[in-house]
């Protein structure tokens, strides 16, 4: 696929117009509008099954796994339609990475799992190179420290969060430009949790960051913008208010957004 | 509600259904063990009877298999050495294309045609091996002839490929089996990075299904090792030891069945052989199955 930067100010990384996500006929979505600003962290936040995750994997074509699924209105990367006739979706995947709610590394070594995305690239590295970028992917996943001496081990064998920054870096190894997270700490320790909110701080200088939560500090402490999700009476679910965190957590528009959110808070 | 109420309440019709159940069940698992045992034990017995007779030295360093001639010689090499080319020749068929398959099966294929395609195999599986015997003698021998002319009517080479299509079924449905257990999280990684769905397939999902699929080898080589009418039909029954695929040899298995079904006298040393041949056929399998359950403990992933 041929992207060019038509704006090279386009303030924005994706922006989805009018998107509908269908499982069959159910409509899961309900046209989604939602512009996300680059070397930002944008949080999806709403009940549980309001399409949060859809959404999400709408923005990679990862709903194209699901034989079900189906995509309308438009998702623009670099102002190009990603749904557009043409369109390698392994070519968008690469270039917009995930991590996913379970830590998944494949059952190779810490090593190979990372050096993974650049192998079927096809990047021509060397020996020296690869090793290069394996140790940068892990040191920008703040893994490297407590895995240098272990790169031959098998990725199972780390703890769950040392798992989800190896998965981290596996997706940081192919050099995306954005990198969607979907509750990458919902089955970590508060410790973890906190590392990798961290590490999205430090992640966002160079990469664009969507990051589905269902936990309301999370969204308010590690985010820039924040959308809200609900569901309508026939369960699609809809964008419901989008804007800065501090807005949306301390002023927001929408009356169904105070709700949720003071309803979280107790 | 008290606690009391949460006890359970004797029963006497339950617990004595429930104590007549178990034993049930402990004697149909005793049978099993002790038949199991009871086979090694004659086995056993027997070829000690042999090797009362026949040095274990001559067993294993003769090269020659003469027990039913004038001049006996006792060595297993020209029956094992069929044994194992056949069994390698039908490993050669088996593995590539029994993979294949199932990596299509478990990977490429629409839900609608894996439910019609496995059960299928299932089927092919359950096609009795005379079958597959006589296929090789009347139909495949004749058609490689016409590539090798100097092929014998009877031949490990038409024999193995036969009894590797035999194993097709076998191989893919067991690596079916492990391949679609590798949990569907792996797949989506591996997407994710941006894989084609042959990355996926082959760099993800194989290796991490690789004890299953080495454990559904070495099953498909110990039956392959146990394999009887394919070998006794169309691998020819002349002991000799060699690698050459064109001539005819003879399996342990195919020794078995002629003494078999000639009138052997007991208590002869030809009628000992049968089971000195039975045992080390034993011993292969055995190891086999060691191995085989030794690969999967060692490479078996643990997801959770
Ligand atoms: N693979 C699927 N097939 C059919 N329906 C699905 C599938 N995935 C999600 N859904 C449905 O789509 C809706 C949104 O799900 P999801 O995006 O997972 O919500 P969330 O992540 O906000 O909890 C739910 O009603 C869910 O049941
Ligand atoms: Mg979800």
């Amino acid at each position: 696929m041929v992207m060019h930067d038509i704006a090279r100010d386009n303030p924005n990384a994706i922006e989805a117009r009018n998107m509908s996500v269908y499982y069959g006929s159910f409509r899961a979505v309900k046209s989604v509008s939602l512009a996300i600003e680059k070397n930002r962290i944008t949080a999806l936040i709403g009940p549980s099954g309001c399409g949060k995750s859809t959404v999400l994997r709408s923005f990679n074509r990862m709903n194209d796994l699901v034989p079900s699924a189906r995509v309308e209105g438009e998702v623009l990367f670099h102002g190009e339609n990603i749904y557009a006739p043409g369109v390698d979706p392994v070519n968008v995947r690469r270039r917009i990475g995930m991590v996913f709610q379970k830590p998944n590394p494949f059952p190779k070594s810490i090593y190979e799992n990372v050096a993974y995305g650049p192998r079927i690239n096809g990047w021509k590295l060397s020996k020296r190179q690869m090793d290069e970028l394996v140790e940068r992917s892990l040191r920008g996943a703040a893994l490297w420290d407590e895995v240098k001496d272990k790169l031959n081990q098998n990725g199972l064998s780390l703890s769950g969060g040392q798992q989800q920054r190896l998965c981290i870096a596996r997706a940081l190894a192919v050099e995306p430009e954005v990198i969607l997270m979907d509750e990458p700490c919902s089955a970590l320790d508060p410790i973890s949790t906190l590392k990798i909110e961290e590490l999205m701080f430090e992640l966002r200088k160079n990469y664009t960051i969507i990051i589905v939560t269902h936990n309301m500090q999370q969204a308010s402490r590690a985010s820039d913008y924040t959308a809200f999700f609900l569901m309508d009476s026939d369960r699609a679910g809809q964008l419901i208010e989008y804007g800065p965190t501090a807005q949306i957590f301390q002023n927001p528009k929408d009356e169904r957004t105070e709700q949720y959110i003071s309803g979280r808070f107790g | 509600m008290a606690v009391t109420d949460l006890r359970r309440q004797p029963n006497l019709v339950q617990a004595i259904g429930e104590r007549i159940i178990q034993i049930i069940l402990l004697v149909a698992a005793s049978i099993s063990v002790l038949t199991t045992a009871g086979i090694v034990f004659s086995l056993l017995s027997e070829t000690i009877a042999f090797f009362n007779e026949v040095s274990i030295v001559e067993f294993l360093t003769e090269t020659e298999w003469t027990p039913l001639f004038a001049t006996k010689k006792f060595g297993i090499w020209p029956l094992a050495s069929a044994t194992f080319l056949t069994s390698a020749i039908a490993m050669l068929v088996a593995v590539p294309l029994g993979l294949i398959a199932a990596i299509f099966l478990s990977e490429f294929a629409s839900d609608r045609i894996r439910r019609t395609v496995k059960p299928l195999l299932e089927i092919l599986a359950g096609i009795p091996t005379v079958v597959y015997g006589y296929f090789a003698l009347t139909f495949l021998t004749p058609l490689l002839r016409g590539f090798i002319p100097e092929l014998s009517i009877f031949n490990s080479l038409s024999a193995g490929i036969v009894m590797g299509v035999m194993l097709i079924p076998f191989v893919a449905s067991l690596s079916e089996d492990a391949l679609s257990a590798v949990p569907n999280s792996l797949r989506e990684a591996a997407y994710g990075l941006g894989s084609t769905r042959f990355e996926v397939a082959t760099l993800v999902v194989t290796p991490a299904a690789i004890s299953g699929i080495v454990a559904s080898i070495v099953l498909a080589f110990s039956r392959a090792v146990g394999e009887t009418m394919i070998v006794a039909i169309a691998a020819g029954q002349n002991p000799r030891l060699t690698l050459d695929p064109t001539v005819p040899v003879m399996t342990m298995t195919s020794y078995i069945v002629q003494v078999s079904l000639g009138d052997t006298p007991y208590g002869t040393i030809e009628y000992y052989t049968l089971y000195a041949v039975g045992f080390t056929l034993f011993i292969f399998t055995f190891v086999l199955n060691i191995f085989s359950y030794w690969m999967v403990r060692k490479f078996r992933e643990v997801y959770d």
